[in-house]
C-alpha cells in the first residue's frame, strides 16, 4: 500500500512541460449566467453591433428569449431586425462570405461556439478591450491579443480611440525594486515601449479622453455583458445542468444510506 | 408454498425445458463462488461494464439525431446539444462515459498486473482482455471522428496517415481506409457504420466470452490463492460466497460511489478543461487550417509517445514506420504477459522488491508519457527524459521475464 | 460461515428500502431518454404557426399557393353570399352534417365550420387516404355529381366534400375535412396552427 502511494507521487511530480500559452496575458472574467441584466444588455449589443457580421447559427431566438426573461413580442420587436424571420428561428445574418472575405480578409466566423473554442469568456473580453489606432492596418485598427487582425473595432464609437504609447515608468534595480530618488520621492523612471510595457505589468494602451460615447468603466461593462451573453449561447443548457447535477449528486448521497445499510447486513454473514 | 410460487415454479419448469434458464442463473450468479477477499481493485471490471451499457444506450439514443455527413455532422452534434429536449446530457453522458471507460478499463488492467491475474489457468481471459482493449482503443478512435470538429479530423488524418508509414503498400493502405485522397465525408460515414455497428458487436462478443472464460475458472483475488483449493464437505470453496447475492448486492455502496464520481465530472466539469472535450473541436473540421497542437486524446497519449519514440531512420525505413513498429509492439507485449511472467508466486504481495520496483517504474513511465503531451512536442530536452520513460515501459515486460525467472529460482532453495 | 444472525425482519426492510429508492433513480435515468423523443426545438419551429394574409381573397376564390402547415396543405377561401346561401339546402346528402364527428375546434362547430361565416379554413387531406382533393367551387352540374353544390372532389377515390369541407354520404371518405386550430389577428390576417390566447 505504501509502495503504491509512492509510486502515485513520483507519477505526478515530473510535470514540467506544458506549453504556455504565448501572447498578450489574459484578465479576468467571471461570467454570471443569473445576471439576466447582464445577459439581456449583452445580447442587444449583439444584435446592434456584431450580428451584421456574425451568425450565432445554432441559436435560436426562441430560446434566447425564455433564458434571458425577455417576452417573445419584445424580442421580436427590439432584437430581430428581419420582418420575415420568426421567433422559432435560428440567430443567422444574410452577409456574402465572398464579399466579406474581400473585405476583411477572412470571412467573420460565427460566434455561437467561440468562448469555448477559446477555452474560457476570457479571451474575448481581453480582445474586445485591446484594439488600438494604427494607420498601418487597412481599416485602421489593430489588436493586442490578435495581432493584425481583419476586423475593425466594431465598438469604436463607444469605447472611443486607444493609442499604443510608450511611458515613463518606474526604473528596476538589480533587486527588482523600482528605483526612488531618495531626496524627492519620486520614481526615477525610464522610457519603454511595447512588449517591455506589458512585461513590468503596464498597459501599452491609452485611452483618448472623450473620444467615445461611454467612460472607460462604462465600456468596460458594455464588453462583460457581451461576454457573458456569448458564455451563455456558448452552451445555453449549462445553469440547467448543473441544477440538475446537484439534484443527482444529492440523490445519490441518499441512495448511498440503504445501500451501504443493505451491503453490510449481507457482509455479516460471512465476515 | 403459496400459489404465486408454485405458478412462478411451473413457468420456470416450462421455460427450462426449453432453455436453460434456471440452470445459468445457478452457474453464473447464485451457485457461482467468488473469493472473499476481493478489494477496491476488483471493482473496475463491475465498472467496465455499467460503462460499456452506458455508452452503448446513450450511443443509440445519439444516433437518432446524429447525421454522419460531412457537411451536417458538427450542426446535428449542436442539434442534440441545444434543441433536442434532453440531448445535452445524453451526449455528456456519452463522451464523459468514453473517457470513464479508459479510465476504469486501465485500472482494471492494473489490477491484473498487479495479482497476476492472467498466470495460469487465466490467461485466454487476459488474452480476450487485451483483444477488447484493442476493439476499445478502435472504438475511441472511429468514434472521436464523428463530431466532425477541427480536432477529429485532423487527429483522424494524423492517424491515418500513419498506415501510409507502412513500405510499399502505405499510402494504397491509407487511401484506402480513408475511401478518399484525404479525410472527408466519406471516411466519416463508414467511421459511423464501424463505430456504431461493427465495433461493438465484436466488443459485446468478447465481453461475453471474457465473462464465460472467467467463471469457467473462477475469479483470482489479491492473495494470488486459489481459492478452490479449500472446499468444504458439499464442495463449496471455504474462502468464497455466491456471486448472488453477496457481490450483487455487497458491491453496490461502491456502485454509487463510482456514479456520483462520474455524475460530478458529467454535470459540473464535462469538457474536463480542453481533455475530455479538447477545444479544437469547438468548431467545424477545416482541412485549411490545422490546430496549434494536434494531440490524441488523453487516453492515447502513452501510445502517442511511443509513436515518436523512435526519431531516426534505420535499414533504409522511416523513422515514422519504426515509430509504428515500437507502438504496435507496445500493444501487443503485453498480450504474451502470461508466458513472460515466470513467478511461482501470482501477487504483488508476495512477489520480490525488484518485481514491485519494475511494475513502479511502468506506472511512472505510463502517467509522465501521458501528461507530457503538451511538452514532449516542443523541445528536445523534453524528449530525452519521455524517451527514458518509453524504454521503462517495454523494458518492464522484459524484465517481468527475466526477473520473475530469478525469483523462481530463489524461491526453490 | 458465522452462525446465522440474520435478522430477515431488517435484511427484508433494507432490500425494500434499497428497491424503492433504486426504482426512483432508475425512473430519473429514463427521463433523458424519453424526454428526448419530444419533438425538439427545430421540429417546433417547423411546426409553428403560419399568418395568412386574406385581404385579397375575391369571394370564391381560393388562398394560392396553397400555404403549408406542418406539412399539410390548408385551403383558405372566401365564400361568396351564394355559396353561404345553399350551404344548408341539402343536408340529407351529407353524412355529417352537424359536423358530430371531432373534425374540428369546438369554435368551428356551426353549420359553416369557421369562426367568421366567409371565411374557410380547412386541412387539405381528403379523410379517406390523403389525397388532396381538388376545388370546384362553382355550383353547376359535374361529371361526377349531376346535383353538384359546390365544394371539393377528391380525384383518387371520388370522395365529395361540400363548401364546408363536409362529407357526402356514400362516399368513400368517413369523416368532415379537418379544420386546423386558428384565429384572427386582425380583420386581414389569420393565424393557423393554435388556438386563440395560445402564445
Amino acid at each position: 500500500m505504501r509502495l503504491i502511494l509512492v509510486v502515485l507521487a513520483l507519477s505526478v511530480l515530473p510535470q514540467s512541460g506544458f506549453a504556455a500559452e504565448v501572447g498578450f496575458p489574459l484578465f479576468e472574467m467571471t461570467p454570471d449566467l443569473e445576471d439576466q441584466g447582464s445577459l439581456q444588455r449583452g445580447a442587444k449589443i449583439y444584435m446592434n453591433y456584431c450580428l451584421g457580421c456574425h451568425s450565432l447559427q445554432y441559436q435560436r431566438y426562441k430560446r434566447t428569449a425564455e433564458d434571458l426573461g425577455v417576452p417573445e413580442s419584445l424580442m421580436l420587436e427590439h432584437l430581430v431586425f428581419d420582418p420575415n424571420t420568426k421567433i422559432g428561428d435560428p440567430i443567422k445574418n444574410t452577409i456574402s462570405k465572398d464579399n466579406a472575405k474581400a473585405w476583411f480578409g477572412a470571412v467573420p466566423p460565427d460566434l455561437t461556439l467561440y468562448t469555448q473554442l477559446k477555452g474560457g469568456p476570457e479571451y474575448l473580453y481581453t480582445y474586445l478591450l485591446t484594439f488600438y489606432e494604427d494607420s498601418q492596418r487597412p481599416l485602421g485598427a489593430n489588436n493586442l491579443v490578435y495581432e493584425n487582425v481583419g476586423m475593425p473595432h466594431a465598438l469604436l464609437e463607444l469605447q472611443g480611440v486607444q493609442k499604443k504609447v510608450c511611458k515613463q515608468i518606474p526604473k528596476l534595480a538589480a533587486n527588482g525594486g523600482e528605483m526612488m530618488d531618495p531626496l524627492s520621492q519620486n520614481y526615477i523612471t525610464e522610457e519603454v515601449c511595447g512588449l517591455e510595457l506589458i512585461e513590468r505589468g503596464y498597459s501599452p494602451l491609452e485611452l483618448v479622453e472623450n473620444s467615445g460615447q461611454l467612460t472607460a468603466e462604462g465600456y468596460e461593462q458594455v464588453v462583460y455583458d457581451l461576454t457573458n451573453f456569448l458564455y451563455y449561447v456558448g452552451d445555453p443548457s449549462r445553469l440547467e445542468r448543473e441544477r440538475t447535477g446537484v439534484f443527482v449528486l444529492i440523490f445519490l448521497a441518499f441512495f448511498f444510506v440503504p445501500a451501504y445499510l443493505l451491503a453490510r447486513e449481507y457482509k455479516k454473514e460471512f465476515h | 408454498m403459496s400459489a404465486i410460487e408454485q405458478s412462478f415454479k411451473n413457468v420456470m419448469a416450462w421455460i427450462d425445458d426449453r432453455l436453460p434458464v434456471t440452470e445459468a442463473y445457478e452457474k453464473h450468479l447464485s451457485k457461482y463462488y467468488a473469493p472473499k477477499n476481493l478489494n477496491i481493485w476488483y471493482y473496475f471490471g463491475i465498472f467496465s461494464f455499467l460503462v460499456l451499457a452506458n455508452q452503448l444506450l446513450t450511443g443509440i439514443w445519439l444516433t437518432m439525431s446524429y447525421v454522419p455527413t460531412g457537411e451536417e455532422a458538427f450542426a446535428s452534434v449542436e442539434y442534440i446539444m441545444r434543441d433536442v429536449e434532453y440531448g445535452w446530457m445524453l451526449r455528456y453522458m456519452h463522451s464523459t462515459g468514453a473517457s470513464a471507460f479508459f479510465v476504469v478499463v486501465y485500472l482494471h488492467m492494473f489490477r491484473g498486473l498487479l495479482y497476476g491475474s492472467y498466470q495460469k489457468p487465466r490467461e485466454l481471459i487476459w488474452i480476450l482482455g487485451m483483444l477488447i482493449y484493442i476493439a476499445l482503443m478502435a472504438e475511441g478512435f472511429f468514434g472521436y471522428l464523428l463530431p466532425w470538429g477541427n480536432m477529429s479530423f485532423w487527429g483522424a488524418q494524423v492517424i491515418v496517415s500513419l498506415a501510409s508509414a507502412i513500405p510499399l503498400v502505405g499510402e494504397d493502405l491509407a487511401i484506402w481506409v480513408r475511401g478518399d485522397f484525404n479525410m472527408s465525408g466519406v471516411t466519416l460515414n463508414r467511421f459511423f457504420a464501424l463505430h456504431v455497428v461493427l465495433v461493438p458487436l465484436f466488443l459485446l462478443v468478447l465481453v461475453v466470452l471474457h465473462v464465460l472464460a472467467l467463471h469457467e475458472v473462477g475469479s483470482n483475488n489479491p492473495d494470488g490463492v486459489d481459492i478452490k483449493k479449500t472446499t468444504d464437505d458439499t464442495g463449496k470453496p471455504l474462502d468464497g460466497m455466491p456471486f448472488h447475492p453477496y457481490f450483487t448486492i455487497g458491491k453496490l455502496p461502491g456502485i454509487i460511489i463510482f456514479l456520483f464520481l462520474f455524475c460530478a465530472v458529467m454535470f459540473f466539469y464535462p469538457d474536463g478543461g480542453g481533455y475530455l472535450i479538447e477545444h479544437p473541436n469547438y468548431e467545424p473540421a477545416d482541412p485549411l487550417k490545422t490546430p496549434e497542437l494536434i494531440a490524441p486524446v488523453w487516453y492515447y497519449t502513452p501510445f502517442y509517445s511511443m509513436l515518436r519514440a523512435a526519431t531516426f531512420p534505420l535499414f533504409g525505413l522511416d523513422a515514422k514506420f519504426w515509430g509504428l513498429v515500437v507502438m504496435a509492439g507496445a500493444i501487443i507485449l503485453p498480450i504474451v504477459l502470461p508466458w513472460l511472467d515466470k513467478s511461482p508466486v501470482k501477487s504483488i504481495r508476495y512477489k520480490g522488491m525488484g518485481s514491485k520496483v519494475m511494475l513502479g517504474l511502468f506506472v511512472i513511465a505510463f502517467f509522465y508519457s501521458r501528461l507530457s503531451r503538451h511538452g514532449a512536442s516542443h523541445t528536445a530536452a523534453h524528449l530525452d527524459g519521455s524517451d527514458l520513460y518509453r524504454h521503462l515501459l517495454c523494458l518492464f515486460f522484459v524484465d517481468a521475464l527475466v526477473y520473475s525467472r530469478g525469483e523462481n529460482q530463489a524461491s526453490s532453495r | 460461515m458465522s452462525e446465522s444472525s440474520v435478522n430477515s425482519g431488517r435484511r427484508n426492510f433494507l432490500l425494500g428500502a434499497t428497491a424503492v429508492v433504486g426504482a426512483g433513480g432508475v425512473a430519473g435515468l429514463a427521463v433523458p431518454f424519453v424526454g428526448s423523443w419530444s419533438p425538439s426545438a427545430r421540429a417546433l419551429a417547423a411546426g409553428a404557426p403560419i399568418k395568412v394574409d386574406i385581404s385579397r381573397l375575391e369571394p370564391g376564390e381560393i388562398l394560392g399557393p396553397i400555404p403549408a402547415w406542418r406539412d399539410k396543405p390548408v385551403f383558405v377561401f372566401r365564400r361568396s353570399e351564394t355559396m353561404l346561401a345553399q350551404l344548408d339546402e341539402r343536408p340529407e346528402r351529407l353524412a355529417d352534417p352537424a359536423s358530430e364527428r371531432q373534425q374540428q375546434p369546438s369554435y368551428a362547430k356551426n353549420s359553416t365550420r369557421s369562426i367568421r361565416p366567409d371565411i374557410a379554413v380547412l386541412i387539405g387531406l381528403c379523410t379517406h387516404l390523403s389525397c388532396s382533393p381538388k376545388y370546384r367551387p362553382a355550383i353547376e352540374p359535374q361529371e361526377f355529381d349531376p346535383e353538384w353544390a359546390g365544394g371539393f372532389y377528391c380525384p383518387c377515390h371520388g370522395s365529395k366534400f361540400d363548401l364546408a369541407g363536409r362529407v357526402y354520404q356514400g362516399v368513400p371518405a368517413p369523416s368532415n375535412l379537418e379544420v386546423p386550430p386558428h384565429y384572427y389577428e386582425s380583420d386581414n390576417v389569420v393565424v393557423i396552427g393554435e388556438d386563440e390566447g395560445v402564445a
